[in-house]
């Protein structure tokens, strides 16, 4: 569907509607009562810009479950090297300082209709509007031969933390001359170029301490992003270390076995030492809970990242069907400001700003070989829709991919202060 | 006179909000584009199991280069333009539907053109879902048109807001770090305002090299950029 002038009209004019609209409050309760429901890219975010704007004026709650979050980006460096484990790691002191009320504990149901959020501990909180940023879950026998069970024979290390880490220790423990094999994900999945930045972190690792081990990779897609300057920059620095068998070459017909350490690609049994399957990927368990998914995400509104099952229940990064944006870290962070400026304008009536989304994902090939993509969304009446964007160069200068790099890094010192004050 | 006042409010709100629900203009209706591409089938295919005919088939056009689609014998002309540079994108392939001799001179396409803007947005919208999508692989061509903002009378009510600036500061935050630490990112805090507003129109001009913040303050109209300057000013006070 097109906008035409009489949508335009009638958007508008529920906007200044709700822009006009009275402070909301809870029953009984002195102030609007705001909860996050995962504590990541988006909902740390959403928290924390609620919390610092609306200056004490609403009561900001994250539930998250872990004491220590760490970020799945940067977690392929930690694979590759670059980076050690503490680097990724984030408390969430800062947020309590901050006026955040940081629950440790696991939202186990929302009941719509009384607005509330029960947890795994026993406790029920009660909402006015409630953000749900879960991340992403897996779809059951989406790899033939893996469920969650299998995950520490052939881990996903799609979620980062003790997974990576185990990971990186089956990685370091390859006999000389192994293989290393990957189950890349169907789309959509959270980070495209993840997979692929992974592999090339892989590679790095292996060229260093055992050079004659190779990786393959069974893809279920006949293409992905990035495709270009990875496969250009596997050429130059890992030659020969790397098959990577795509759809078109039976990439999509997979299944693995755990005891017996087998990847079987289009019918052809290969014997591997590591085997990482990245399964198919749904929103967060915690979103199907609340009724706000249809399939296997939930729809949102691109204006403010409202879900179109309930105007009072918000969906930010990955578990978000929006439109254009990937799912990814900066996106999560770029849709929990615009989430955060409508849900505080809905509560305190405070000025409500045009939705505005970028994001950029960086990539790491080899030492000081950076490279990214990105773009800029805008919301349509239909979905968040890409206006403009770029994508690094194959055969960029040695200067020029450093220089990303080290910009990769500044972002990442940003991105995390942005989301963790 | 209050009265007056009271009619008025809702007026200015609509002003204020009108700026912020349009602000990207999707290519077409894709259900009407289906039926606009009859016109086109006798000679391509689109869609799964699509093959070569009197035309390429259609799949993955956006973003691919002319004559870039292997195992289909183009025109010289439309070799060369694929030689040239040149891109199928929203932009190309309007110009191309208008009018093909116009933009290919000697193309096989034997096709007079889509006279009508609607008709070639709408079966641009239906083309474009047969391309590859921009939530999966990020790089893909744009599926929505961004609106000149400077274009648009009301976003002027939002002059110089510091409340503006701090939300749209906020975007600037994910990589720029608030305390000044400038690592591989360069610190933009303790500015001159006037120097902020300088260095972002020379982005937004394209004369400062770096394609983030090209595309980032390309889309920031005077308005905006002086509500970013006005919200940085009250830092330093």
């Amino acid at each position: 569907m097109t906008i035409n002038r009489r949508h335009f009209l009638g958007t508008s004019a529920a906007a200044a509607a709700a822009l006009a609209a009275p402070m909301v409050k809870a029953d009984g309760h002195g102030k609007p009562r705001v909860v996050v429901v995962g504590g990541g890219a988006g909902g740390a975010t959403a928290a924390r810009y609620i919390a610092k704007d609306s200056k004490g004026e609403i009561d900001v709650t994250l539930i998250e479950p872990s004491r220590m979050y760490y970020t799945c980006f940067f977690s392929n460096l930690y694979l590759g090297g670059f980076k050690e484990i503490e680097d990724i790691g984030h408390s969430y002191g800062t947020l309590a300082s901050g006026g955040v009320n940081v629950v440790h504990d696991w939202a186990i149901g929302v009941d719509r209709d009384a607005k509330t959020v029960s947890l795994a501990g026993g406790a029920t909180i009660a909402y006015d509007k409630l953000i749900l940023s879960p991340g992403i879950d897996f779809v059951e026998g989406a790899v033939e031969g893996w469920d969650i069970s299998s995950q520490n024979a052939m881990p996903h290390a799609y979620k980062a933390g003790s997974q990576s880490e185990l990971l990186k220790a089956q990685l370091m423990a390859m006999p000389e001359g192994g293989t290393f094999a990957m189950v890349a994900p169907p789309n959509p999945y959270r980070c495209p170029p993840g997979p692929y930045e992974r592999v090339s972190m892989v590679a790095h690792f292996l060229k260093n301490n055992n050079p004659t081990a190779k990786i393959i990779v069974a893809d279920p897609k006949p293409k992905f992003s990035k495709m270009a300057l990875f496969q250009e920059g596997w050429a130059d620095n890992y030659e020969g270390m790397v098959d990577w068998i795509g759809a078109d070459f039976g990439g999509d017909s997979v299944s693995v076995d755990q005891n017996a350490m087998t990847v079987t690609i289009d019918g052809e049994v290969n014997n591997v030492d590591v085997c990482n399957v990245i399964p198919a990927m749904k929103a967060g368990r915690i979103a199907e809970l609340a009724g706000v998914t249809d399939g296997h995400w939930a729809p949102v509104n691109a204006i403010d990242m409202s879900t179109k099952a309930d105007p009072d229940v918000y969906v930010l990064g990955d578990s978000s069907q929006q439109g254009d944006m990937p799912k990814s870290g900066f996106s999560a962070n770029s849709q929990a400001k615009v989430c955060a400026n409508a849900v505080r304008g809905a509560l305190t009536g405070s000025k409500v700003f045009p939705a505005k989304f970028s994001n950029t994902c960086w990539s790491l090939i080899d030492t000081d070989n950076g490279v990214k993509v990105g773009a800029t969304y805008e919301a349509t009446d239909e979905k968040i829709a890409k206006v403009d964007g770029f994508i690094s160069a194959t055969g960029e200068s040695a200067e020029l991919r450093k220089a990303t790099y080290e910009e990769s890094e500044g972002w990442y010192t940003g991105i995390t202060t942005d989301m963790f004050g | 006179m209050i009265k007056n006042f009271v009619t008025l409010l809702p007026v200015a709100l609509f002003a204020l909000c009108a700026a912020g629900a349009l602000e990207a203009e999707e290519l077409g209706d894709t259900d009407a584009g289906q039926k606009v591409f009859k016109k086109c089938t006798g000679c391509h295919q689109v869609g799964s199991g699509a093959v070569d005919k009197i035309g390429p088939h259609l799949n993955g056009v956006f973003g691919s280069g002319a004559a870039e689609h292997e195992g289909y014998r183009y025109s010289k002309s439309m070799a060369r333009a694929g030689a040239d540079g040149l891109i199928w994108t929203a932009e190309t392939l309007d110009a191309y539907l208008e009018n093909p001799r116009a933009l290919v001179s000697k193309t096989r396409m034997n096709f007079r053109g889509l006279k009508k803007a609607e008709d070639r947005a709408n079966v641009l919208a239906y083309l474009r879902t047969f391309s590859d999508d921009p939530s999966d692989i990020p790089e893909a061509e744009p599926t929505a048109i961004a609106i000149d903002h400077d274009l648009d009378p009301a976003i002027l009510a939002l002059e110089g807001d510091p409340e503006y600036g701090e939300y749209l500061a906020s975007e600037c935050l994910t990589c720029h770090q608030s305390d000044g630490t400038a690592d591989g990112i360069p610190s933009i805090t303790l500015w001159e305002p006037e120097d902020f507003v300088i260095a972002m129109h020379a982005y937004k001009r394209k004369l400062r090299p770096h394609p983030v913040m090209q595309m980032l303050a390309g889309r920031l109209n005077d308005e905006e950029i002086a509500a970013l300057a006005a919200y940085f000013k009250t830092l330093e006070e």
